[in-house]
């Protein structure tokens, strides 16, 4: 007979997981966007309170004072912008406004989306139903033309305005959510711990989130430079943010006549929103892939990468 | 021998992988003649298939690498040939059918385009083609050529479609066929059908068939030669008579050892206490009806399984007697209480007794999950044993009696293989202490070696713990092995039932002889003789 013995059979090498930090450490990329987001968030605390004042005064002698110059003092060094305020003091203060309003939004939308997409994933037919209208209608309505109404009705506000870009942002979490717990509800691992007598709490939170949750994280970095082009355009009718407060966003839509005369006063802060938005992006990435023990290896094979690639790079061809 | 058609020579294929190069073949040789068929006998992992898509060209490189060797076919080597010279030679000369008919046919034209496609690519004319097509799929054995060409692909079973996955292949008069576990997805009457279609286009046409394989039973009914694969080397090759009777290697040794069916059956003990009752349980799918009313007990440590072909109600049975799917009538008691109108109250402490192992554990074991965590959980969702020393404890005792050991406690489930996952997924099973486990197709997914392994690990966790066991499967020779008592299902109904030895040595109804019959022997002599009384009856 053969040998059915319960011989201990040897696991996989064991490999103490490095800490999340060493890991991000390895991924340069990753480290780099951490960095960056950093300083945004760090400008975005205290930018106001520190440069606040620099930011508002004028000197019409400054008008679109050119950059990289040291001529008028270091704030000066990105130029100046229409009424000769400095560029580099502007865009630390309009960090402010731009990341409470895109973080807020995408806040908002991922949870209330993700929250009624589970409840309409895992729930019976009717509640999704009634749910998915709801998005309907939220969609077919042009969202611009939803937001100029409200923001009038209730008047321009940065909370107002979170509160009706997350409204209009909802429908897209909701439905990925719902597509995706859909699927996930029906693996043969939802099953077992439904077999186990786990409660609906468990198998959603335990089971069904941890899997949408990547999903969700990406397209909400995505978002965030939709966000953040959206509150622009609102900004620009007037209805949005309103000077002397500042957004990127408002930024980039005051500088556009300028941009054959003066290109500095659109472009600063357009390349802020892609940097910002490519930072988020490098580190969901990095965030989806470290969180994921299945994908983990991925980064920790990295450390070890010198090793491994000497043979296979020289014979490959 | 046969003159070779197509010869493999020293093949080597390396895999680079993050994790390092992996040697998927060494040095491997084969080679199959004219008419012949050669078995590539090999586990999970062996590197079995690998050759074989060398020689259709269907390794990625990279990640593959072709290391060293030749494949000879009339007196070119194939890997040294252009890629628009190979793909003269796939499907013309050279063609493959594969394990999953329906993810190799496109759901969105019909069977009959695609089958003539495969000549209308080779640059003959579509009327030829047509006419060829339908001649084909009247000889595989589909009734109504006409009709099945303007399907699609969803609307054929499993069976149907491995046969029109044969037509295709052999559209052009292929010299060579190559099939990577053909029958494995298919019920075991379909497997030997399909098995007997292969044979008889052979005699007809020729052709080499090289046949890859984890299944002895199938070996010994179709193959000439076998070659046999561990680890990406070939251990022993020869006749397959020769190398069943006389195996030299260790491991053609173990592997033959392990196929199942061979040995004590075990006798039921009649004075346990009744632990699950069924009457007349019904369930039903729109204006499917999945289950007829089925009846059954189950006695404490008592290993009942239910055998049946794919749509025979046996998972519907499982999943209602889960509370996965409300019956539609009848009743389940469980030690006097009916399951299916149980509250939700009294389900809770129910479903702590009844545990389920399910059939593929990469898909039943939550992959985000730590195995400590996995196989806590129970605990945690019925509030017991809340000190953290104790469940660590606990965990490592029950890794230990699975045969896993307590280190593996803080690893997720894809760091181990398949037979270690299945493991898990039963010392999950017995974290919760339970009496009775539901395995519905529990080794089916596992190597014969491994299925062995967790088999009689299975039968004395019901020796020592006296666990009943409710065993599902299509795989008799496993049953044989584990089972006291037999249900055999057939279209939603139970057809037969009585102890082990009585269905295998004395089988009344007809569908259960002719499971029985299909059911392939891994030893070639016995498959030899079944063949011929067979012949002999139709003649």
């Amino acid at each position: 007979m053969t040998d059915t013995s319960l011989a201990k059979t040897p696991a996989p090498a064991p490999r103490a997981a490095p800490p999340l930090l060493a890991m991000l450490w390895r991924d340069k990329l990753a480290f780099a966007s951490a960095v960056i987001l950093l300083l945004i968030v760090v400008a975005a605390l205290l930018g106001p309170a520190l440069l606040g004042e620099m930011a508002n005064d004028q000197n019409l002698r400054g008008r679109n004072f050119a950059p990289f110059s040291l001529a008028r003092g270091w704030q000066f060094f990105l130029g100046g912008d229409s009424l000769g305020r400095p560029m580099l003091a502007r865009l630390i203060v309009a960090a402010h406004s731009t990341i409470l309003i895109a973080a807020g939004t995408v806040a908002a939308a991922a949870l209330v989306g993700a929250a009624a997409g589970l409840v309409a994933g895992y729930m019976g037919k009717t509640t999704s139903q009634v749910i998915m209208r709801l998005a309907d209608v939220i969609m077919s309505f042009p969202s611009l033309l939803l937001a100029v109404v409200v923001l009038y009705v209730l008047g321009p506000s940065i909370p107002n305005m979170i509160l009706v870009l997350a409204i209009t942002r909802i429908p897209i979490y909701l439905r990925t959510t719902r597509a995706e717990v859909l699927e996930v509800r029906e693996r043969m691992f939802v099953q077992a711990a439904v077999v186990m007598g786990a409660s609906h709490r468990r198998i959603i939170f335990r089971h069904i989130l941890p899997v949408v949750a990547p999903t969700l994280l990406t397209i909400a970095t995505l978002d965030f430079a939709f966000v953040m082009l959206a509150e622009s355009s609102l900004s620009f009718l007037g209805i949005g943010v309103q000077p002397p407060d500042i957004t990127w966003g408002l930024m980039v839509a005051q500088g556009r006549p300028y941009l054959t005369t003066a290109w500095w006063l659109a472009f600063w802060p357009g390349l802020l929103i892609v940097i910002t938005a490519l930072a988020l992006n490098l580190l969901s990435g990095w965030m989806r892939i470290a969180l994921d023990p299945n994908q983990r290896w991925r980064l920790e094979a990295r450390s070890t990468a010198p090793v491994s690639a000497k043979p296979a790079s020289p014979t490959h061809g | 021998m046969a003159e070779a058609l197509l010869t493999v020579k020293n093949l080597s294929v390396d895999f680079h992988t993050a994790r390092g190069t992996v040697h998927a073949v060494k040095d491997v040789s084969w080679s199959v003649g004219r008419g012949e068929t050669l078995a590539i006998l090999g586990e999970s992992g062996s590197g079995k298939s690998v050759s074989a898509n060398a020689v259709m060209n269907l390794l990625d490189t990279p990640p593959a690498r072709i290391v060293s060797g030749e494949i000879l076919y009339d007196g070119k080597d194939l890997l040294q040939v252009s890629y628009e010279e190979h793909r003269a030679l796939n499907g013309k000369k050279i063609a493959m059918i594969f394990q999953d008919p329906l993810g190799h046919l496109n759901p969105v034209y019909t069977v009959g385009w695609q089958i003539v496609e495969m000549m209308t690519a080779h640059g003959r004319p579509a009327a030829m083609a047509r006419a060829r097509a339908l001649e084909l799929i009247a000889r595989v054995g589909i009734a109504d050529p006409e009709a099945a060409m303007r399907k699609y692909p969803h609307q054929f079973s499993g069976g149907q479609r491995q046969r029109l996955m044969i037509a295709m292949a052999l559209m052009l008069k292929p010299d060579i066929l190559i099939a990577d576990e053909p029958t494995t997805a298919l019920d075991v009457t379909i497997q030997a059908e399909v098995l007997a279609l292969l044979k008889e286009l052979q005699a007809e046409t020729g052709m080499g068939l090289v046949l890859i394989t984890h299944d002895l039973g199938v070996v010994a009914e179709i193959a000439d030669r076998v070659v046999v694969m561990n680890q990406g080397e070939i251990v022993e090759t020869g006749s397959v008579r020769d190398v069943y009777h006389q195996p030299q290697h260790a491991y053609t040794k173990k592997l033959i050892g392990a196929a199942p069916g061979k040995g004590e059956i075990k006798l039921l003990e009649a004075d346990a206490p009744l632990l699950l009752e069924t009457k007349n349980l019904k369930k039903s799918y729109g204006g499917f009806t999945a289950l007829k009313g089925a009846s059954l007990t189950l006695l404490r440590g008592q290993s009942l399984a239910v055998v049946g072909e794919s749509g025979s109600g046996k998972s519907t049975l499982a999943r209602t007697l889960l509370r996965l799917e409300v019956a539609d009538g009848g009743e389940a008691l469980w030690k006097g209480r009916d399951l299916i109108r149980m509250g939700a109250r009294e389900l809770l402490g129910v479903r702590r007794e009844i545990q389920m192992v399910f059939q593929d554990p990469t898909q039943s074991l939550n992959p985000r999950m730590s195995v400590y965590q996995l196989i806590a959980e129970g605990w945690d969702i019925h509030k017991l044993m809340p000190d953290r020393a104790q469940r660590r404890a606990r965990v490592a005792e029950l890794l230990d009696q699975v045969g896993l050991s307590p280190e593996h406690a803080e690893r997720y489930p894809h760091q181990f293989s398949g037979g270690q996952r299945q493991r898990i997924a039963i010392a999950r099973a017995l974290a919760l202490e339970p009496e009775l486990i539901i395995c519905d197709e529990a080794v089916s997914a596992l190597d014969v070696s491994i299925q062995a392994q967790v088999i009689a690990l299975l039968d004395s966790l019901r020796r020592r713990l006296g666990i009943a066991f409710l065993f599902i499967a299509h795989d008799l020779g496993v049953v044989r092995d584990f089972a006291d008592t037999v249900i055999v299902m057939q279209a939603g109904e139970i057809v037969e039932r009585g102890p082990t030895a009585q269905i295998f040595d004395n089988p009344q109804h007809p569908y259960t002889q002719r499971l029985l019959a299909a059911n392939l022997d891994p030893d070639p002599d016995v498959q030899a003789s079944r063949r011929a009384s067979i012949a002999a009856q139709n003649a």
